[in-house]
């Protein structure tokens, strides 16, 4: 087994994990910031066009949004057993928990594109196939400029973190990982859970509360 | 004293000498150099569009550019400066050398990091570049909607793709310099303890982790409406114009702030040295640098008092602006204050650092101005605008960055600089500065607006001073690269600390060994214990000089 010793600019090997951490917390500040200015134009159209948002909401895949929810939701939790059972060393159970979870990454993108294949289908995806419905005016469009920009780039956070997922099952299964060195996985599992974090507020927004009357 | 280093075998620069070896480092001191190169080629990119600019204006009727061609100049000039020089200037270079070495740390928190934001920000430069030779973008470096969305024939979505992937180095350099200070400031060195400069890098990485990532967003937003033809700053479609203002002020201004706050920190080492005092008032010091920073996030309205927002938000961000002041003038009063019955030495990097001073104080007082709603309405852009931030950004923070290079030059490359040259050369940059941009604020207040092509003749003697001034500037930026390139192969060798300073940088030898501190310094001292009255210094580790 390789010899732990931490990088040579910190004293410990607890240091360097809590500063690796430190670093992804700060890091998810920064995610935050840049998610929240798209959440609050959001939220300032539909405070202006809450009609117009209301209608088109309505063509939102509610049920869709649901499913990839509740997948999402499951997936935090093989994450956090998956590094439990790293820190405990048990390397099988690790590397399966870990599969486990990009399985489920790897279903939520499937049901998405599934539900861009839809929304292609209905008409309600702009600039490419887009048609004002009878009764809706152009700010319809907005809430679908909106729903696709959040939702890809939540698309492509959830496919970065597949692949850190990936690297550590392929750390894993090399035995990198033991009850002394465990910090990738924290470190990932923080990331990971920042995505699903991002969808459960995504999902509100979109779905039911795009719905709503007021 | 000093050192613990008399007789190490090689430097960081010394240690390995590949090519691959300076293109792989993981050291922050030789990262601090690659990002030093990179920032003087954009440098010298933007200064050549301004040259431009001001031999064009030097007729009114404009004879050097075509009209389309002086928008593309202007509009270059902001964005290679903003984005390629001015905000990474101090932080991506003093500060990645320095801020491990100041705090007694071996390295930066994440070096690969550290390595990734320069090749990020090198392929962000790429994109600027590759967009300058295309044609260019004639929309201001602001590229205000719609016009940049549905107007404009320039090639905005490559500008924009540039300062995005911009934004990612901005944010991993950022984040290192944060978590660096928070996790491996040496045993003893308490936040109270912290060097002026560190609490200013340190400020300014909050900034950087907090509005950069908005400016990505609202930029992002531009290019896939532009590309798309969805309508979120677009009327027609139900978008807001404004919003798009709004959202590019809010990292647009604390963006002023980054370069500025760094500028900060440097005079603030500066001025304490070279008058051998104290600074006064650390804490309050310390302090305003992190007010500076908060509040910079409440005032980003002040740029659009023009623009169609209420009158009674327009006076709630005037009054938030003016709160900016305080801090500020603390720090003046401060640093004057720092020099008062001081042994005062006029060294090269305390002209620079006295420059700054006056330089920042008449951008901070026009800048009161230009926040005061009545005002803003006449001389809302206009130059007076123009010499307004000019003196801030170059009056301030290039004066600083170039006080910084020469009082830090002897610790990076082991040399001294020649003395007499670069007092004349702060001297100039000086007088030079002045002449460019005081006639800049006549000007303005006579009526001339910004990124006009022509003007009135009867204000022809103001600009041909202005350009007059610019020409000498530009001699003035030129003279270190002659000066300092002649010393790294001439110069005098430095000792440990040349400048008899506090600091633990000055601890390690010149130039530091590959990893700053053979043994982790231990800190027992308050920074800028210097005694005025026999020249003594404490040195941050607890010894004492005579």
């Amino acid at each position: 087994m390789r010899s732990l010793r931490p990088e040579p600019q910190y004293a410990t090997l607890e240091q360097q994990t809590e500063t690796a951490q430190l670093g992804m917390w700060m890091f998810i500040a920064t995610e935050v910031m840049f998610f929240g200015a798209l959440v609050f134009t959001y939220f300032l159209y539909r405070t202006q066009y809450w009609e117009q948002f209301r209608l088109a909401a309505q063509d939102s895949k509610l049920l869709l949004g649901a499913i990839n929810q509740a997948i999402l939701l499951t997936s935090s939790l093989t994450m956090v057993m998956a590094i439990n059972f790293g820190k405990e060393g048990r390397q099988r159970l690790l590397v399966l928990l870990l599969l486990a979870t990009a399985l489920l990454g790897l279903c939520f993108l499937g049901v998405k594109g599934y539900e861009y294949f839809e929304d292609y289908q209905s008409s309600t995806v702009p600039s490419l196939n887009y048609l004002l419905k009878p009764g809706h005016h152009p700010p319809t469009e907005l809430f679908w400029v909106f729903y696709f920009i959040a939702t890809g780039l939540h698309a492509v956070h959830l496919t970065i973190g597949l692949g850190l997922i990936l690297v550590l099952v392929w750390l894993a299964q090399r035995g990198r990982f033991s009850s002394n060195y465990y910090s990738p996985l924290e470190v990932v599992g923080l990331y990971w859970s920042f995505v699903d974090t991002v969808w459960v507020f995504l999902f509100a927004a979109i779905y039911p509360l795009g719905r709503a009357a007021t | 004293m000093t050192t613990v280093t008399a007789d190490l075998p090689a430097s960081y620069l010394t240690k390995e000498n590949s090519i691959a070896s300076w293109l792989l480092t993981s050291d922050h001191k030789r990262i601090g150099l690659l990002f030093f190169a990179s920032i003087t080629f954009f440098f010298f990119i933007g200064g050549f569009a301004a040259t431009l600019i001001r031999l064009h204006l030097l007729n009114p009727a404009g004879t050097l550019l075509q009209p389309d061609m002086y928008n593309r100049m202007f509009t270059m000039h902001g964005i290679v400066m903003v984005w390629f020089f001015l905000i990474p200037s101090i932080p991506t270079t003093l500060g990645n050398f320095l801020i491990p070495l100041m705090i007694g740390a071996r390295d930066l928190a994440f070096p690969k990091i550290n390595l990734a934001s320069w090749y990020v920000f090198n392929i962000s430069g790429l994109f600027v570049l590759f967009c300058l030779f295309v044609g260019g973008v004639d929309t201001g470096w602001t590229f205000y909607t719609p016009y940049s969305t549905l107007f404009a024939n320039g090639y905005v979505i490559p500008a924009t793709i540039a300062v995005f992937i911009n934004g990612f180095s901005s944010i991993m350099t950022g984040l290192n310099f944060v978590i660096t200070i928070h996790r491996l400031r040496a045993p003893g060195m308490t936040w109270m303890r912290l060097p002026l400069f560190v609490w200013a890098i340190y400020a300014v990485s909050l900034v950087m982790l907090l509005a950069t990532p908005v400016l990505a967003m609202t930029l992002a937003l531009v290019a896939l409406e532009r590309w798309m033809g969805v309508g979120i700053f677009d009327p027609q479609l139900g978008g807001d114009p404004l919003l798009f203002q709004h959202m590019f002020w809010f990292y647009s201004h604390p963006a002023v702030y980054i370069m500025i706050l760094p500028a900060m920190g440097v005079v603030s080492e500066l001025v304490s040295c070279f008058a051998r005092r104290p600074v006064f008032g650390y804490e309050g010091m310390a302090y305003a640098l992190m007010s500076i920073a908060v509040i910079s996030f409440f005032v980003w309205a002040h740029h659009m008092f023009v623009a169609g927002i209420s009158i009674y938000a327009g006076i709630v961000f005037s009054l938030l602006t003016f709160f900016v002041a305080v801090p500020s003038a603390i720090k003046v009063f401060n640093w004057t204050a720092t020099l008062h019955k001081g042994s005062i030495s006029f060294d090269a990097p305390m002209l620079y650092a006295l420059g700054f001073v006056g330089l920042f104080t008449i951008g901070g007082l026009t800048g009161l101005m230009v926040a005061t709603l009545s005002i803003d309405i006449h001389v809302h852009d206009t130059y007076f605008v123009i010499a307004h931030f000019h003196y801030i950004m170059v009056g301030g923070t290039v004066s600083a960055f170039f006080g910084g290079l020469h009082y830090w030059w002897p610790k990076i490359t082991g040399r001294l600089y020649p003395e007499m040259w670069a007092r004349v050369a702060a001297i100039v940059t000086f007088l030079g500065f002045n002449l460019t941009f005081f006639p800049q604020f006549i000007l303005g207040y006579l009526g001339m607006p910004r990124r006009y092509y022509a003007y009135d003749p009867a204000w022809q003697v103001w600009n041909v001073l202005s350009s007059a001034g610019a020409s000498i500037l530009a001699v003035a930026y030129t003279l270190p690269l002659f000066y300092l390139g002649w010393s790294l192969f001439y110069g005098e060798r430095a000792g440990a600390n040349p400048w008899r300073a506090t600091g633990l940088e000055w601890l390690t030898a010149s130039p530091p060994p590959q990893h700053n501190f053979p043994l982790t310094p231990v800190v027992r001292a308050a920074p800028y214990q210097y005694n005025p009255a026999d020249g003594s210094y404490i040195a941050q580790d607890g010894s004492i000089n005579a």
